[in-house]
């Protein structure tokens, strides 16, 4: 199953570096605006076309992301249970004062009317409120105190070299599967 | 004491905090991209296996920066260990220490215990739970409240968004009762 999946991507993968123009106008596609990004917290603004190798400049930022992730012991199964016992100020101090560097930032990208460095526009969409909050972030919360790991630090573990999370991934990646099987059943 | 050794030590909070919050502008103003993690697992769905499912019907190719992104992670993740990995293991508050002791868990050398995360004890029950049922449970949480830790804690909130912060709550609701009235009750199996 994992080989399979990774098989398909990377030929998905080579066919849009082959035609570097992203033409991609099917009829079956989900065109539905709200559908597509009620439940996605990077649904991409951009409309510009870029070449795709113009995203290596993410994995840079990545990179950073993920040394940052490590040398910080975030990633650590430790840390986290002493965050849910109080037993240390680390992760607040981590997440308290990212967010408090993202407010500002947000901030003054706001007041300045900042542009990307394509020129576009950047603006910020308000969420709303659904119930999936409160039963979806329950649940999250128990996998998080489970494994000690949120979707960023699962990737750090595996490049770390604790092969064994490539097994959560792939149990994260079938929970958002089998997620989006059962949604329209479920409260939201 | 050199840089290289510097550098190599535990990063307190106050300087790996502010770095993750600088994430945030750095994506916006590279591509107009929102920080979040959680949706590479849904692009990665859309990509593989999105048999008819209206959900991951879209096009993942749009979002393929956040898949150079998550790759990104795995690559710093595979630099930090090879170059800058602390040599001393990871320093663990003596209450919790004691407590994990108590469940023969005293191997505190790596960022994860070895003695519970390890491929022989992915078939145990106690394996099972924390490393295959705890993984489904991040996949399918993250999704169903819209977001992670970095989506709705750190973009969220820093962009004061009043359905973040409640998510956020219920991350840490959960977790408080995982971590303090099951994982004992888990680590004794």
């Amino acid at each position: 199953m994992p080989t399979f999946s990774f098989h398909l991507f990377l030929n998905f993968d080579l066919k849009i570096m082959n035609t570097t123009t992203n033409t991609f106008r099917s009829t079956d596609l989900n065109t539905d605006f709200e559908v597509r990004t009620e439940n996605s917290e990077c649904v991409n603004y951009s409309v510009l076309d870029k070449p795709l190798l113009s995203n290596l400049k993410f994995t840079a930022a990545g990179i950073l992301f993920g040394i940052i992730l490590v040398k910080s012991e975030v990633i650590s199964w430790f840390r986290i249970q002493e965050m849910f016992r109080l037993q240390s100020f680390h992760m607040y101090g981590v997440i308290g004062s990212a967010i408090v560097v993202g407010i500002i930032s947000i901030f003054i990208i706001k007041k300045f009317k900042i542009r990307s460095i394509d020129g576009e526009e950047i603006h910020f969409d308000q969420k709303k409120f659904n119930r999936g909050q409160v039963y979806g972030g329950l649940l999250f919360g128990f996998g998080w105190a489970l494994t000690g790991a949120c979707p960023g630090p699962l990737f750090a573990l595996i490049g770390s070299g604790f092969t064994v999370i490539i097994v959560t991934l792939l149990s994260a990646i079938a929970g958002t599967w089998v997620y989006g099987y059962v949604r329209v059943k479920l409260p939201h | 004491m050199n840089f290289i050794d510097w550098i190599k030590q535990p990063w307190p909070w106050y300087v790996a905090g502010p770095l993750i919050g600088l994430m945030i502008p750095v994506l916006l103003i590279f591509g107009n991209k929102r920080f979040g993690v959680s949706s590479s697992l849904r692009h990665l769905c859309a990509a593989c296996v999105p048999m008819k499912i209206s959900f991951f019907k879209y096009d993942w190719k749009k979002e393929i920066w956040n898949l150079f992104f998550v790759g990104g992670i795995l690559i710093g993740g595979m630099l930090t260990a090879f170059f800058l990995s602390n040599p001393n293991p990871v320093a663990i508050d003596p209450k919790l220490a004691t407590e994990l002791a108590g469940y023969g868990i005293t191997n505190t050398e790596g960022l994860l215990p070895k003695e519970l995360f390890n491929w022989e004890n992915l078939l145990t029950i106690k394996g099972f739970i924390l490393i295959v049922l705890g993984g489904f449970l991040v996949g399918f949480g993250t999704r169903y409240a819209g977001g992670c830790t970095s989506g709705h804690s750190i973009m969220g909130i820093s962009n004061l968004q009043l359905p973040s912060l409640i998510a956020t709550c219920c991350f840490m609701l959960g977790g408080f009762i995982v971590a303090n009235i099951f994982i004992p009750l888990i680590l004794k199996l």
